[in-house]
């Protein structure tokens, strides 16, 4: 019997391409094969895409055959359902996009399929990636390949991006396109032993990418390692004259960055980050991190980011509040959802009660109401003042290093349907508590897969760096990789 | 902060109520479209008209994941309109989303400058019909972003809407509460337009939407404080204007002097009746929720790029009057007419080209714009081209034809739309100003009428007569100076 193709990193997978091991159509299909056999119990996809993906295949083949491969010609991957796809339908996981199917493509995908990538379907997440555990989509959460030791329970794959991080450790496809507004790269890719990275705000545009909190949302991959990340990532990148915050700047070969190793780096260890009932682990973890490093040969720097505490309630009065106006566009008057009602704001409100779940209901309520009158100052507008903090404690930080290392979550996967979590959202909301702060400076971070906890799951440790340095970032984290040589996979149960 | 009460009206501005005079306080904000081909924050068409929903982009339709881009060319329009308004350009400037809903309204917001616009403040000069003028203070211009059209009368029970004018550029100018009177309100709204007109940055036309005014209208007791003001929306003519500030004033002063007090609120005007409505208080105003767009970066200008803007404005309507009055010596009246309309000046300064002003003026001001007003054209749509018109008032000027037969002339033009000067050589129209032949005909008329030269010798009164029976006699085709020289010498008469 061939091997299993489905087990090939993006790299790998490329290079046997290039070899000629096999097809882009033969291990498209073995995806296909995959996704059909693992779907129903991952919930993973929310809308696989076989035939499309073959037609991308058998074209890449052809291309290929011609003498001009692309960089990633005929690698199969999964998109998160955030960005539209034309022809193919776009719901963000939300009744209120019912049916949509976009008639354009949005760029970060187009840049993909420019470079030669094949498209398995669209991947599962939480209703406009407003979430930690993936439970508020409207296809129901998919499920993490990890269980924890002896236990049968189904755990979260993380949010809003749990789809994503699902297929990736499930091997149901090379590499996946995510988001991340507060965590929702970051957080998944650790709660499933992967890796994922969020660029600077502004290298990858946001055109056709729905939109959740405009000055905080920026796509980014998952992936198998961080050589995978630097490769999807260059694809995804690049100006876009399309997005007002595009950055005019050209795309690094992110990948030309990991031999380059942490010799005389300076790594800051911010004390702000070890946070009241964090588990020892996730600290012991922390530490075995910066140890790492130091043997290396990185220089280890104690930094203080002052303004950490307010970041989490910074970040939910702003995300909530560009969402409330973001999603106001979500009326049933063009497309998606209509309830109709008696009179128009009858439709209005039966359209948005019944094609919103709760969760994005509350945080459209919160960002209204940080935006009224006489709470706009209180709220909002302290929040950007405390952002600009946020972002002048991070300045100060690059004085002293070069590169922050944090853990990625304070905790590892959590059971579905988490009582605890389900009646306060705050508990919900303390998941993004190391990663919010990243995208409220715009900084590129990314997590790395680096040990399995007492039950057996995986935990990731986070490399934070300077706005337009992904290169020291995946430099640091590659070596953190190496270090760590986390190899474990998850028993195939289903 | 900005003082905003600085003007008194003038007397016989005051509106007499039933317990005496009253002042009537306006402010204005005008709507201007931007003249750009494309809208504001997409590349779609901004034309006016075209089948329902054909000029909508995927950012105008709100599509999901769709992003505003800044038209460059709208900003230059709306920095080019704040230097004809000797405004302040705000190097940095910011747009915000006002939240709301509404079908018209895809985005569920729109784009505007609330808190930091392009221009700040500025003022215009105003002229009234009777030559005074007053200053209007602008507070500032902003960038927006204009709605869709929702249409309730194609069937009894939908609504329709079309996208069409979703995003098409608006610029709001917004005057201080300077205007003291429902002329003076039509006069504010006709200078903003000639001055749009002139710099190119809206094309003023009403008709079509292009500049719509909301009227700030309140009254108090001169020498009191402010009292509360009404916001009628919308109106879109310079005689609606007045038409709707007169009214509103009124019923602002019946309802103090009948013991109501006027509520904060905004108004519609029906043209039909002449009469303003309420549409919702102060209380109703829905809360906008303003907040920065986070799609967009703010506007960051350089100050070389609105100096290389400034370098380029046309000369302005009063720039242009007042060198009309110095360098060609015209009449206030003919200078304010003349310049006041960029196409009006355009053509006078044609047909002036090489000629009497003076007399060119007259000619436009007068018989064109006459025979224009009544055949209900524009100046551009003139049978009778600009050069044609200077041609006639060369051949008065220089003695070829008097000034009643161009008369004659005037009106061939018209007809034939010929050049003067092929119409007064074919018809033989050319004045007489060879002495004999004048001489003869006089002559001839005074060896007819022996009496009439025996009366004109005793009274002086009758000369007229002699003129008029020698020009008659000449097919007015005499020169009516030489005429009079010759009658005075022939019959010995100090006429």
């Amino acid at each position: 019997m061939s091997p299993d193709l489905t087990r090939l990193t993006l790299a790998q997978a490329l290079d046997g391409l290039a070899r000629g091991d096999f097809s882009s159509r033969e291990i498209t299909r073995a995806f296909i094969d995959a996704i059909e056999a693992a779907n129903p119990a991952l919930n993973a996809y929310v809308l696989p895409t076989p035939e499309r993906a073959l037609a991308m295949a058998d074209a890449s083949d052809a291309r290929r055959r011609g003498g001009s491969p692309r960089p990633l010609e005929g690698a199969p991957i999964g998109v998160k359902d955030l960005y539209c796809t034309e022809g193919v339908r776009t719901t963000a996981c939300s009744r209120i996009l019912d049916g949509f199917v976009p008639p354009y493509e949005s760029t970060v995908t187009a840049n993909l399929w420019r470079d030669g990538a094949v498209m398995l379907g669209k991947l599962n997440m939480d209703e406009f990636a407003m979430g930690s555990s993936n439970e508020t989509s409207c296809f129901g959460p998919p499920v993490n390949p990890w269980h924890s030791s002896g236990s049968n329970r189904d755990l979260t794959a993380g949010g809003s991006s749990g789809g994503s991080a699902s297929a990736v450790a499930a091997n149901l496809c090379l590499a996946a396109t995510a988001s991340d507004t507060g965590g929702s790269i970051r957080q998944p890719a650790a709660f499933v032993g992967k890796v994922g990275i969020k660029p600077t705000y502004g290298r990858a545009s946001r055109w056709g990418m729905v939109a959740f909190a405009s000055s905080l949302d920026q796509a980014g991959p998952i992936t198998h390692d961080v050589t995978d990340a630097a490769l999807m990532l260059r694809s995804m990148c690049g100006h876009d004259a399309r997005d007002s915050t595009s950055l005019d700047l050209p795309v690094p070969d992110f990948a030309a960055a990991i031999g380059r190793g942490v010799k005389g780096l300076r790594v800051g260890v911010p004390r702000e980050y070890r946070v009241d009932g964090m588990p020892a682990e996730i600290d012991a973890l922390w530490e075995r991190g910066i140890s790492w490093l130091r043997a290396a040969g990185a220089e280890i720097v104690d930094v203080s980011l002052p303004h950490t505490r307010y970041a989490l309630p910074t970040y939910y009065i702003i995300a909530p509040a560009e969402a409330s106006s973001n999603l106001a566009r979500y009326d049933g008057m063009r497309y998606g959802l209509r309830e109709a009602g008696r009179d128009l704001n009858d439709t209005y409100s039966r359209t948005r009660a019944a094609g919103f779940g709760k969760e994005v209901q509350r945080r459209i309520i919160i960002g209204a109401y940080v935006l009224s009158a006489g709470y706009y100052d209180a709220y909002y507008l302290r929040a950007q003042k405390v952002r600009s903090r946020i972002a002048e404690d991070f300045r100060q930080a690059w004085e002293r290093c070069d590169v922050l290392l944090t853990p990625s979550t304070p905790s590892s996967a959590f059971a579905l349907g988490d009582e605890t979590r389900a009646k306060d959202p705050v508990q919900m909301y303390l998941n993004d508590v190391f990663t919010v702060t990243a995208n409220l400076a715009g900084l590129p971070g990314i997590s790395v897969p680096a040990a399995l906890d007492g039950q057996g799951l995986p935990l990731g440790l986070q490399l934070i760096g300077r706005a337009l340095d992904e290169e020291t970032v995946i430099a640091a984290a590659a070596e953190l990789e190496r270090a760590a040589g986390f190899a474990a996979t998850p028993d195939r149960w289903w | 902060m900005t003082e905003l009460d600085v003007r008194r009206a003038r007397p016989d501005q005051l509106i007499q109520g039933a317990t005496g005079p009253w002042e009537v306080i306006i402010g204005m904000e005008i709507h201007a479209q931007v003249a750009s081909k494309a809208k504001l924050f997409s590349g779609a068409s901004a034309a006016y008209g075209g089948e329902p929903n054909a000029h909508v982009s995927l950012v105008d339709a709100a599509m999901p994941g769709m992003l505003p881009v800044i038209n460059r060319f709208c900003v230059e329009q709306a920095v080019r309109t704040g230097l004809g308004l000797n405004a302040t350009i705000n190097l940095w400037s910011r747009f915000d989303r006002k939240n709301y809903f509404y079908p018209d309204l895809p985005q569920g917001y729109q784009i505007s400058q609330y808190k930091d616009p392009v221009v700040g403040e500025g003022q215009i000069e105003v002229d009234l019909e009777d030559g005074s003028t007053f200053t209007v203070r602008i507070e500032r211009i902003h960038l927006e972003q204009d709605a869709g059209k929702s249409i309730h009368d194609l069937s009894p029970s939908d609504t329709y809407v079309d996208l069409n004018r979703a995003g098409v550029a608006l610029m709001e100018i917004v005057s201080r509460p300077d205007i003291r009177s429902p002329r003076e309100a039509g006069a504010f709204l006709g200078k903003l337009r000639q001055i749009v007109r002139a710099l190119g940055t809206c094309d003023g036309n009403m008709d079509e939407g292009s500049l719509r005014a909301d009227v700030n209208v309140s009254v108090r007791r001169p020498g009191e404080a402010f009292g509360t003001r009404c916001e009628i929306k919308n109106v879109n003519s310079m005689r609606f204007v007045t038409m709707a500030a007169e009214y509103e004033a009124r019923r602002q002063i019946d309802l103090i002097e009948g013991g109501g007090t006027v509520r904060q609120e905004t108004r519609l005007f029906d043209a039909g009746t002449g009469e303003t409505r309420a549409l919702r208080s102060k209380e109703d105003a829905p809360d906008y929720r303003y907040f920065p767009d986070p799609d967009l970066l703010p506007l960051v200008l350089e100050p070389q790029w609105v100096e290389s803007i400034r370098a380029t404005l046309p000369e302005l309507p009063d720039q242009k009057r007042r060198r009309y009055e110095e360098a060609f010596g015209l009449s206030a009246y003919d200078a304010r007419v003349l310049s006041s309309d960029v196409a009006r000046a355009a053509y006078f300064e044609a047909a002036a080209q090489g000629r009497d002003p003076k007399l060119t003026a007259n000619w436009v001001t007068q018989d064109l714009s006459g025979y224009l007003n009544k055949a209900g054209l524009d100046i551009t749509q003139s049978p009778v081209r600009a050069d044609q018109l200077g041609g006639l008032v060369g051949l008065i000027a220089d003695g070829t034809i008097s000034g009643k037969i161009a008369k004659d002339v005037f009106a061939r033009m018209i007809e034939t739309g010929e050049d003067a000067a092929v119409i007064v050589e074919r018809e033989g129209l050319r004045q007489v100003t060879d002495t004999g032949a004048i001489e003869k005909v006089i002559d001839d008329l005074m060896a007819a009428n022996p009496d009439k030269v025996a009366e004109v010798r005793e009274k002086p009164k009758m000369f007229g007569w002699w003129v008029g029976q020698v020009m008659k006699a000449s097919g007015g085709k005499a020169n009516p100076a030489a005429v009079n020289d010759l009658l005075r010498a022939r019959l010995g008469v100090e006429g």
